[in-house]
């Protein structure tokens, strides 16, 4: 491995910070080098917040256009917004919500359609697969664990390079003691989830090339 | 346990362990390594975490740490308390340096006892600030040593390596920083900790320490001595270093900062030949190191963001030693002037100065042509902010009020701007409403309304009032009082009851500061009470002269953290459908976020209500249609 590079994107709130921290520690107290960088705007809620992550042999915390090998989306229009910074060949993890910001209450935009937004990217092959991270975080009876939702799946997907025990202890390590029992398992969902939808996909490509 | 406790571990119990910090963070343990007993700041974005650790760790490892009422104030502590003895820090962003600037010039004048370190974090690309200035420039004209860390572990380390140099040569040292190095998240290794003496004892000089003509005109000369001494330690330093890739090659790099990262992630990932030469110890400039690098090199490359500081100087040494190699940078037209560096703006300069390919790599048909909505920030639900702006805005409509002008300040509530309020027309800095407002009061026959938030006003809004008073200017100021510095992650100010130790400290009273100025008429109100907000405000707009409103609310997020603290729920609000005639004014005209509309109904999100139950009232609800849920 020499490189992995993660963008993470969605609206503040959604825990993205925290999940790249959950991350980058896994990582590096397993011993890779990581850097990360974190843009938000200023306290107030709502604003776009985005993170990128690197693990390997990298200086930089920006990931330049094009490389990136995987995009968390947290919300559904935010992970649209991302695609411009991708490749070809990047995963993409799209949580389904949605989050409405006040431009399309006062009717100035309208919030775009990303359920056909991601059957067309799948049309054309792009290695997509949302997630619905809310409803899986409500199952595991944290509605805000939806971050741990995703980095369980961005970790089944083969993006974390460290053993399973590694990143449950990072997890241990951003939260209260109190919450570590549903964002544990938020992380085995979100796993488990992942494996349902790569299912799915194979079986979608095969039947297309049948 | 505090969350930064670990900050402060003795190395011993460290056993090389890693900790994947913040930038600033790390500059955070680098304080407590470097032994500092007095630490002070003004926050600002993107310097504000080092404090937040700071705050939290002061008390139980000893050193003292304030929020002061603004930069100047702040280096002005800790230039005294370097000036007794005790290892002093002061950090700010880049425009706070403005702010200070005038304590800089003279600490630099008269150097300093123990060691004095500035910390400037700059913001190329403007994420969070008013423009992106160039802070190396102050390193230049207050002729100060200047350290550029690029990545977290350097931020630390590099801070403890300030303080000895600030204590070998006798003078401060100025730590620079950008957003990508104060919000870049890696890998630190602690180091020992050096033990704190936070207080000292203040030997009187007079005829070295005040500055008066005579004195500033001995300390010039002996300040251009020092920067002579320094220039020789920059050319041994281990922060210049020569790095040879595979040998290197016919070209050089002179990179320094965040954009030396982009350097090596674009020589990496192109397997460039180069050797790099990175000045972590930037002014003075190593100029026999440089001269050296630049005649090694048929061609080296300068790579540094915003203004080609290091670039001008090196042509000015290769004109002065006939260096005949050349110099690429932003002066030839291969980097840019303004904005960040990533590696495909370096990989695009190198390419074409190297001659090797580079393309953008693109996401190919990946690009969805649809429009996205956009997101600006906006006030959160339940801000007390909304309640204000919106009552205003009723208040302009009664009264018939035409082409008013808002000047406006830094805060949250900048964002008053927005639509539907419309209430920001002019905004220069900080406490830049007040003097605005003042000037438009003398020179249009327009309303003047001034906005200025708590901790704004006793940063740089009260000699406005003042002059204000004196000069006999008419308009309203609203004083925006959340009861904290909001934008920033809440730090306290003067006029709360806490101070950065987190010990209980007395109020400074808005009111009674502006009623001592003058202002013949001030009155406190709460916002969210909009009957008697509107009311007051008619009575503040008649008042002939300058009328002075305290709008006092707390911020809604430490509203939420206090009643979670207190275990008490957030009650959120919903609309009985039944009631709603779908006049749309809660999301045209209030503009909560919480509200939304689906399905030919208007809803609020429960999960982002915040229960003010502002929206509750009449005059946001005609129909009573919002009732606390049930
Ligand atoms: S952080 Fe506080 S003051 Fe700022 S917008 Fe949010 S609620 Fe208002
Ligand atoms: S009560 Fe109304 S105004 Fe207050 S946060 Fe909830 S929806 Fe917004």
């Amino acid at each position: 491995m020499n490189q992995i590079n993660i963008i993470m994107t969605g609206v503040g709130g959604q825990g993205i910070v925290k999940a790249g921290q959950i991350i980058g520690r896994a990582v590096t107290s397993f011993g890779l080098n990581a850097v990360m960088s974190e843009i938000h705007g200023m306290s107030q809620r709502g604003g776009i917040v985005g993170v990128d992550l690197r693990i390997g042999n990298v200086y930089g915390p920006i990931i330049p256009n094009g490389v990136a090998d995987l995009l968390i989306g947290f919300e559904a229009a935010e992970t649209v917004r991302a695609l411009n910074r991708i490749g070809k060949n990047t995963t993409i993890l799209m949580s389904t919500e949605k989050i409405f910001p006040v431009s399309v209450s006062l009717g100035d935009f309208s919030y775009p359609d990303t359920d056909e937004i991601g059957l067309r990217l799948k049309e054309r092959g792009t290695r997509l697969y949302m997630i619905d991270a809310p409803r899986l975080a409500v199952e595991a009876g944290n509605f805000q664990s939806t971050n741990v939702v995703l980095v369980g799946a961005a970790y089944s997907a083969g993006f974390i390079p460290v053993p399973l025990s590694a990143l449950k202890e990072a997890v241990k390590e951003v939260f209260h003691e109190r919450s570590w029992e549903s964002n544990l398992r938020s992380l085995e969902l979100g796993i488990e989830e992942f494996k349902i939808l790569q299912s799915e996909r194979h079986e979608a490509v095969a039947a297309q090339t049948n | 346990m505090g969350d930064y406790d670990f900050i402060i571990s003795d190395v011993a119990e460290e056993e090389n362990r890693k900790h994947f910090l913040l930038g600033n963070e790390a500059v955070a343990r680098g304080v407590v390594e470097a032994g500092v007993g007095v630490a002070t700041t003004y926050p600002g974005t993107p310097s504000s975490e080092v404090g937040d650790v700071l705050s939290e760790i002061a008390k139980k490892t000893g050193f003292y740490f304030e929020d002061s009422a603004n930069e100047i104030v702040a280096l002005e502590v800790a230039a005294a308390a370097a000036m007794s003895g005790v290892r002093a820090f002061v950090f700010m962003k880049h425009v706070g340096l403005n702010v200070a600037s005038d304590a800089l010039m003279s600490t630099s004048y008269l150097g300093t006892k123990a060691g004095l370190v500035i910390m400037t974090a700059d913001d190329p690309s403007m994420f969070s600030s008013q423009n992106e200035q160039d802070n190396r420039y102050y390193a230049e004209i207050a002729r100060l040593p200047l350290v550029e860390p690029s990545n977290p572990q350097e931020a630390k380390d590099f801070l403890i390596y300030a303080y000895d140099l600030s204590e070998t040569i006798g003078g401060p040292v100025l730590l620079r920083t950008t957003t990508r190095v104060s919000h870049m998240r890696a890998s630190v290794t602690f180091g020992a900790r050096h033990a704190i003496s936070p207080k000292g004892a203040f030997k009187k000089d007079p005829s070295n320490l005040v500055i008066l003509p005579a004195t500033a005109y001995r300390k010039k000369g002996e300040l251009l001595k020092r920067f002579a001494r320094l220039a020789e330690m920059a050319e041994n330093s281990k922060l210049n270093r020569v790095e040879r890739r595979d040998g290197g090659g016919d070209i050089g790099i002179i990179s320094s900062g965040a954009a030396y990262n982009s350097v090596m992630d674009v020589a990496e990932s192109y397997n460039l030949k180069l050797d790099i030469l990175k000045l972590g110890f930037s002014n003075p400039l190593p100029e026999k190191l440089v001269a050296t690098f630049l005649k090694e090199h048929e061609g080296t490359i300068v790579v540094e963001e915003l203004d080609p500081i290091l670039e001008g100087k090196l042509r000015t040494l290769a004109q002065l030693h006939a260096i005949p190699s050349l110099i690429h940078g932003k002066m030839d037209g291969y980097l840019p002037y303004s904005y960040e560096y990533n590696p495909d703006i370096v990989a695009n300069a190198f390419s074409r100065i190297l001659g090797f390919a580079f393309k953008e790599k693109t996401n190919g048909d990946l690009q969805i042509n649809e429009k996205l909505p956009a997101r600006p920030p906006v006030l959160c639900p339940g801000c007390p902010h909304r309640a204000t702006v919106y009552a205003m805005e009723l208040v302009s409509k009664q009264l018939g009020l035409k082409n008013v002008i808002y000047s406006t300040d830094i805060g949250c509530y900048s964002l008053g701007v927005q639509k539907p309020y419309n209430e920001g027309d002019y905004l220069l800095c900080m406490g830049s409403s007040v003097g605005t407002a003042a000037g438009f009061s003398k020179s249009t026959d327009q309303c003047v309304i001034a906005f200025i938030g708590d901790s704004t006003f006793f940063h740089a809004g009260m000699p406005g009032v003042v002059n204000a008073v004196h000069n006999g200017h008419k308009f309203l100021l609203i004083v925006m009082d959340n009861r904290t510095t909001a934008m920033t992650g809440n730090q306290p100010n003067p006029g709360v009851p806490m101070n950065g130790m987190h010990e209980e400290s007395p109020e400074v009273s808005i009111e009674e500061l502006v009623k001592a100025a003058g202002v013949k008429f001030v009155r406190t109100i709460d916002p969210n009470d909009l009957r008697n907000a509107m009311q007051t405000l008619k009575e503040a707009l008649r008042f002939d002269g300058i009328s002075a409103i305290i709008s006092k609310s707390e911020c809604a997020l430490l509203r939420d953290d206090s009643k979670k603290r207190n275990g008490e729920p957030i009650i959120p609000y919903e609309v009985n459908q039944e009631k709603c005639t779908l006049c749309m004014n809660c999301i045209r005209s209030f503009s909560c976020p919480a509200f939304y509309f689906e399905g030919k109904q208007v809803k609020i999100d429960s999960a982002l209500c915040d229960g003010c139950g502002v929206c509750s009232q009449p005059l946001v609800c005609g129909p009573r249609a919002i009732e606390v849920k049930r």
